[in-house]
């Protein structure tokens, strides 16, 4: 496995203004992203109404993911921390606003005006403290409530993640959930190491769309790893989790006769007044009692 | 930068309540031109703040623009009206100059276009 960008630098140093551009002149990234992007643009599950949406792209980069969102016709706004990354988009003249920003800082827009958010390879950033007053868990509260305050009501954010390890990955998702966000994790070809790709699908507010159904043949998933044309995703849904365990039936039995009469001989030594033995004790009661 | 994305940033600095709308102080505006949607325009229209856009039109040079906000019944029928509120909202760009919170009077820089909204240390 290849360096993580994460463990070598910040991103506003990692990007400068060498790697911004071996970034965006190597064609293998920029072929990534745009699929990843259309991806993403998918699950964000827009209306099919014709009119164009105004879109956030969190992490834009150099432009190429907001590229595809160009493609569609929509509108957008991107944001990054790399200031050599954002001089690169200027130059590839891209369609979309762009700002200068920190998004662990909060995102500072207006309340309820985005349309939608995605973000490719951008959010795992957060996990990771790159200065002393850095706290990922503030940074990651602080991104997802100001994230959900600018989205409108119904609104999607759709995220490409990449976590280092399964605690990075809880830990993303519980901020998420805690800001108010409901949705979880679209894992696209889960039993390919290589292939793997987590998308994080967050909804906002309670208007209720249908949650894209995924595929789970184990063998069918195999034989489709060879083939790049197909799409197909596993969902793991945050309810299965937080489910409570089923609470098992005890098979109790029901009390013989001789259970009654070793009890009613127990009140007779307390000196309690029971009734005397005969044939019908211990017997069912008629149901018409 | 947009104005319509000028019409959707707020200041971010903590303890700041009123931080909508920013000032402009305009260095350099340029214009690019933009192909005219106007399903987008009326969709956009509910959510702009409509003073905050006339000032900031006027700040960068324009104009046109009514100082009322007009009625939602207008948006259907008047096409050159869409055009002046799709030229303001999307074909006029700050390349130069700043954006000034108008509680705290703190300075954000537009530079290529793009503004920066990175906080320092002490105002997160």
């Amino acid at each position: 496995m290849s360096n993580r960008p994460e463990l070598l630098a910040p991103p506003e140093i990692f990007y400068d203004d060498t790697e911004a551009r071996k970034y965006t002149s190597s064609s293998r990234i920029v072929e990534i992203q745009a699929k990843l992007s259309e991806r993403a643009l998918e699950l964000l599950a827009l209306p099919e109404d014709g009119v164009p949406r105004f879109l956030l792209d969190i992490g834009c980069g150099s432009g190429l993911s907001g590229e595809t969102l160009s493609e569609d016709g929509h509108h957008w706004i991107g944001l990054d921390i790399s200031a050599s990354m954002l001089h690169v988009a200027v130059e590839r003249e891209v369609e979309g606003d762009l700002l200068l920003g920190d998004m662990g800082q909060g995102l500072g827009l207006r309340s309820g005006v985005i349309d939608g958010a995605i973000s490719i390879s951008a959010v795992q950033w957060l996990c990771n403290a790159d200065k002393s007053s850095h706290e990922p868990r503030l940074r990651l509260k602080a991104f997802f409530g100001s994230l959900y305050r600018c989205l409108s009501r119904g609104a999607r954010a759709v995220f490409q993640v990449y976590p280092e390890n399964i605690a990075q990955r809880e830990l993303i998702l519980r901020q998420a959930l805690q800001a108010g966000f409901g949705g979880g994790l679209v894992v696209d070809y889960p039993h390919s190491t290589k292939k793997r790709k987590e998308f994080l699908v967050l909804t906002c507010g309670t208007v209720q769309t249908s949650i894209q159904t995924s595929k789970n043949e184990y063998d069918e998933s195999c034989s489709e790893d060879d083939n790049s044309d197909d799409e197909e995703s596993e969902e793991v849904g945050v309810s299965d989790r937080n489910r409570p365990r089923k609470r098992q039936r005890t098979n109790t039995k029901v009390k013989g006769r001789e259970w009654v009469l070793r009890k009613k001989e127990q009140s007779r030594r307390k000196g309690k007044n029971v009734p005397a033995d005969s044939k019908f004790t211990s017997r069912k009661r008629r149901t018409r009692f | 930068m947009r104005l319509i994305t000028h019409n959707m940033l707020s200041c971010n600095i903590k303890g700041v309540t009123s931080g909508f709308p920013l000032r402009i102080e305009a260095g350099n505006v340029i214009e690019k031109e933009v192909d005219f949607n106007p399903d987008f325009i009326r969709h956009m229209f509910a959510k702009i703040e409509w003073k905050a856009l006339v000032e900031g039109a006027r700040s960068m040079g324009y104009a046109e623009l009514p100082e009322e906000s007009p009625d939602a019944a207008v948006l259907k029928s008047d096409e050159p009206f869409l055009k002046k509120l799709h030229h303001a909202l999307l074909e006029l760009h700050l390349e130069e100059g700043a954006l000034v919170c108008p509680e705290t009077g703190r300075k954000f820089p537009v530079n290529k276009g793009i503004p920066n909204m990175l906080l320092h240390e002490d105002e997160v």
